[in-house]
Order: structure tokens, then sequence, then C-alpha cells
């Protein structure tokens, strides 16, 4: 699903962020990204939707050539990949129910096929009575189960999270990641970055493991 | 198909609603726009009224031969007649100076002090109407040229040559609008744009997320092409409402100005096609603005 060949990634003034970084996630996989702030997690995260590109190295999403793609083939390639982000970004002056519709809107899904698939997947994040609702009348951990919800309500085989537990207590913490390991036993492939390293023991998945822009754990041992 | 009119219905709607959420700043951003487009309108018309009253005049060249004193009556209609020969001339009126005089007499208002004249002072005339394939003024020119170097003629003038003159000045007038036109619709694109770019950032947020979950630039696009669209066409509308008003009010004035000259004018306001001209013009610019402005901040907003 996934497959990095000594990607690296450096950033306008020289900070590199990632240095030959190889592995491969595949298909309904689950795995952990774990690292400090600033080992290079998110910026891991963004080169497979292409918010940032790589700078040397080669990376497959989905059998697709990120770094080769042409600028207007990003949106199709961020619809099949579900992101999740610790400020959730949410549209504040939209419902809980615009917000998880939103990727079908943009997909240019018909309407009545988009209710049906809105509220399916706010039924896998139990927030179903909470359609019309705005985000800030949610607890936290409500609206990041509403950022899941908009992730795979167009069922991306691939899901990203970046720290999505990172502001909840325990308890919300382990909720969020059930629903996370749920998707992939439905068979979506997640990649979830955190550290926190409880959930590892607790979930028992891969680990992979970023210090300072390089892979120590978990690659596939192309590094050089 | 009408799933992609859905669509488009309802982002129109959609943009209908950002405006509606912010009505003053809508409000005063029409205003600006009606005002601005008014103006060039006003003057299009003005000129468009001048020149419709001076071509009704034209239509009517005509050309007044004075003869001398004392041409017998008998000569004065030979002439009239060789005139009627030339192509461009339609019809001619012979006055003699009787018919002159009892004319000067009922207008004039002298009446019976005329009377006590002993002698008609007035000479006889020949009116002559041109026709229309040969009212051009340089003909209508040689011809009276001609005219006057006749033995009987005292004097052959056209009347209407300060007509030809205005026309003239129209055609520089016109010139001068278009320009103004052209300046104050730079000013619209101007207005539109910069709303369209604050709306930009206002909603940069949103434009990030949109883009995140891989709206493509078009569908971004979309809603602030129709507010700039929108926008100029509540302008439009607010002109043609601010110009209507300009011409209730001169309407009076006007009406009675040209009764004082020969009458039978009235003003064209606004038709049909001023409107069709004018809607189309501020949705246009309207959609230039945006495009414009879309075309210069979309890019620099890229999820982070």
């Amino acid at each position: 699903m996934i497959r990095f060949a000594q990607v690296s990634k450096r950033y306008e003034g020289g900070f590199d962020a990632l240095t030959n970084v190889s592995f491969s996630l595949d298909k309904q996989e689950m795995a952990f990204l774990i690292g400090r702030s600033g080992a290079g997690k998110s910026t891991l995260l963004k080169l497979i939707t292409r918010v940032e590109s790589i700078s040397r190295g080669q990376l497959l999403v989905n059998e697709r050539n990120i770094n080769r793609m042409a600028k207007r083939q990003i949106p199709n390639l961020r619809r099949e990949v579900g992101v999740v982000f610790q400020d959730h970004k949410l549209l504040n002056d939209r419902t809980v129910f615009d917000n998880v519709a939103l990727p079908l809107v943009v997909a240019g899904v018909g309407h009545r096929e988009s209710g049906r698939r809105v509220r399916a997947a706010l039924d896998k994040v139990n927030l179903l009575n909470k359609e019309r609702l705005y985000p800030l009348m949610l607890s936290g951990g409500e609206q990041q189960r509403v950022g899941i919800a908009r992730a795979v309500v167009n069922r991306p085989p691939l899901l990203l999270a970046d720290e999505p537990t990172g502001n909840l207590d325990p308890e919300l913490s382990d909720e969020i990641m059930d629903i996370f390991h749920q998707f992939n036993q439905f068979g979506v492939t997640v990649l979830i970055a955190t550290h926190e390293y409880r959930h590892i023991d607790r979930l028992n998945k891969r680990v992979l493991e970023l210090e300072r822009g390089r892979l120590v754990r978990g690659g596939t041992g192309e590094e050089d | 198909m009408i799933e992609y009119f859905l669509r488009h219905a309802q982002v129109l709607l959609a943009s209908l609603g950002q405006l509606a959420r912010a009505p003053g700043s809508t409000l005063m951003t029409v205003c600006a726009i009606g005002i601005t487009l008014a103006l060039p309108t006003m003057l299009y018309l003005l000129v468009d009224n001048v020149e419709v009253m001076s071509r009704s005049w034209q239509g009517r060249a005509q050309a007044s031969v004075f003869l001398k004193q004392n041409i017998p009556t008998k000569d004065a209609q030979s002439l009239q007649r060789d005139l009627l020969q030339k192509p461009e001339i339609q019809s001619s009126q012979l006055i003699t100076a009787d018919q002159a005089l009892a004319e000067f007499k009922t207008q004039s208002g002298f009446g019976r002090a005329l009377d006590l004249l002993e002698e008609n002072p007035l000479p006889a005339s020949i009116v002559i109407h041109f026709n229309d394939g040969h009212s051009h003024p340089s003909i209508i020119e040689a011809l009276v040229a001609e005219l006057q170097t006749r033995p009987e003629v005292d004097l052959a003038q056209w009347d209407m040559a300060w007509v030809q003159r205005l026309h003239v000045i129209l055609k520089l007038v016109q010139r001068a609008v278009f320009v103004l036109a052209a300046l104050l619709g730079l000013a619209v694109v101007i207005i539109i744009s910069n709303t369209i770019r604050l709306a930009i950032l206002n909603r940069r947020d949103e434009i990030e997320i949109m883009k995140l979950i891989g709206a493509t630039d078009r569908f971004i696009r979309r809603p602030f092409l129709y507010g700039g669209v929108i926008q100029g066409l509540l302008g439009a509308l607010c002109a043609m409402a601010i110009v209507s008003v300009c011409l209730q009010l001169l309407d009076g004035p006007v009406v009675e100005l040209v009764s004082l000259y020969h009458g039978d004018f009235a003003t064209s306001g606004i038709t049909g096609r001023t409107l069709s001209l004018l809607v189309v013009t501020g949705c246009g610019l309207g959609w230039l603005a945006a495009r414009a402005a879309v075309g210069r901040y979309l890019r620099q907003i890229q999820p982070k």
C-alpha cells in the first residue's frame, strides 16, 4: 500500500527532516509511527498525501508514484487517503453532518448516497445522535471522532492519523485507538503517528520508529 | 447531467448565503459598483439621446435659397422646376414674397403694424428638401455653393450646418465616454476582486481543509466565481436603479427644454438593450474580477 524507498526530505533552508527512509506497509496492515517531537513523523505523513514533496528517493502509494504525479492528480490521491489530524481541522461554522459529508461533496457524490454514507460513518464512531450539532458544542474526544468519521466516509483504502490522541485523557485516547483498530479489522490499511507508547503494548501492532529523521526500527533495511 | 446542474445550483445558493451573511459589506460593495456603473451608463444615454435628436433634424436636411428682390414669380417658379430635376433634391417649396410676409405677420405678432409698410421688404425663397441618399454634408455643401452662383439667388444657405458640427462633437464625446467606461470598468474589477480576495482570506482555513480532503482547484474556485458574478449582477441592477431615478428627475426639465425647440422629441430611457448590456457587463466584470483574485490567492493557500 505504501512503499518508501530511500526517501529523504530536506526543507527549504537546509533542514533535513527525513534521511534515507525505507519501509513498506502492506495492504490491511496497521502500524504505529513513533518518535519524539521533531523526529519527522508529521513530515512522513505529509509526504504520503503530497502536502510536502520528497527531495530524494521514491514513494509509492497505492501503486502510484507520488513524486511523478501531476498536480491535477493530487486531489484524486487525497481522496484515496483518509487523514485524521491532531487539531481535527473541522469547519466550525458547519454541522457535524456537513463536516463529515465534505469529502463526498468534494468528490461529487449524489445527495442521497452521501446522506447514507455520512450516517454510516457517524454510526461507526458513535455520534449518530449529534449530527445536527456544531463542532464547538462537542468535547475534544467527540470532535476527534467527527474527524475520524470524515476521514473514512468515502471508504479510503488507507487511513493516516497524526497524533490523533494528542489532547485526550487516557480513557478517551484508548477509545479513539480502538476505533482505528476496528477499521483495520474491516480491511483498511492504518498508519498512526503517536508518542503514546501505551497503545503499542496494548494493541500489539508493528512499530516504525523515527529518530532525527532516520528510521531506527521497523524499516526494510534498505539504508545504505 | 441533472446532478451537475443540481451541484451548480447548490454552489449558487451557498454563494448567495455567504453574501447574505455579511449584508453590510455586501451592500456597500454593491452600491460602489452601482455608482461606478451608473456614471458611464448615464453618459451613454445622454449621448444616445442627443444623437437621436440630431439625427431627427438631419433627416429633415434642408437648405434655403433666398432670391433677389423683384425677381418675378414666374422666374422663381422656373428655378424651382430646375431644382427638382436634380437627383439630390427630393422636393422644394416656393415661398413667394407675399406668402413670406403673410407668414411673418401671423408669427411675429406685429400684425397690422406691418400693413404700414409701403412695400414688402421680404424676398421670395425656395426651401429645398434633400433626398435621404444624398444628404451627406459634402453633397449638400457643393449644391448650396452652386446655387449661390446663380444670378437670381441672393443667398443660399444650408440651415443645418451646425447639426453636422454637433454630430462630430458627439462622436468625440462618444469616444470619451467609451474610454471613461473602460476605466470605470477597471475600477469595478478592482472593487470586486478586492472583496473576493477578502472572502478568500477569510476562508483560508476552510480552503486548506478542502484541499486536504481532495477538492480540485475548480471546485474551490466555483463559489468565488459565483460570488463575483452575483456581485456584478447586483451592482448592475443597482446602477440601473440609480440611472432610472436620475432620469426621472431630469425628465421634466428635458421635456420643457425640448419643447422650447421644435418639440417632437421624447427622451429614451433605459431600454431592454441598455439593461441587458448593463447586466452582461456587470456579470462579466464580476467573473473577470473573481477569476483574477482566485487565480492569484488560491494558489498561495496550500495545506501545511
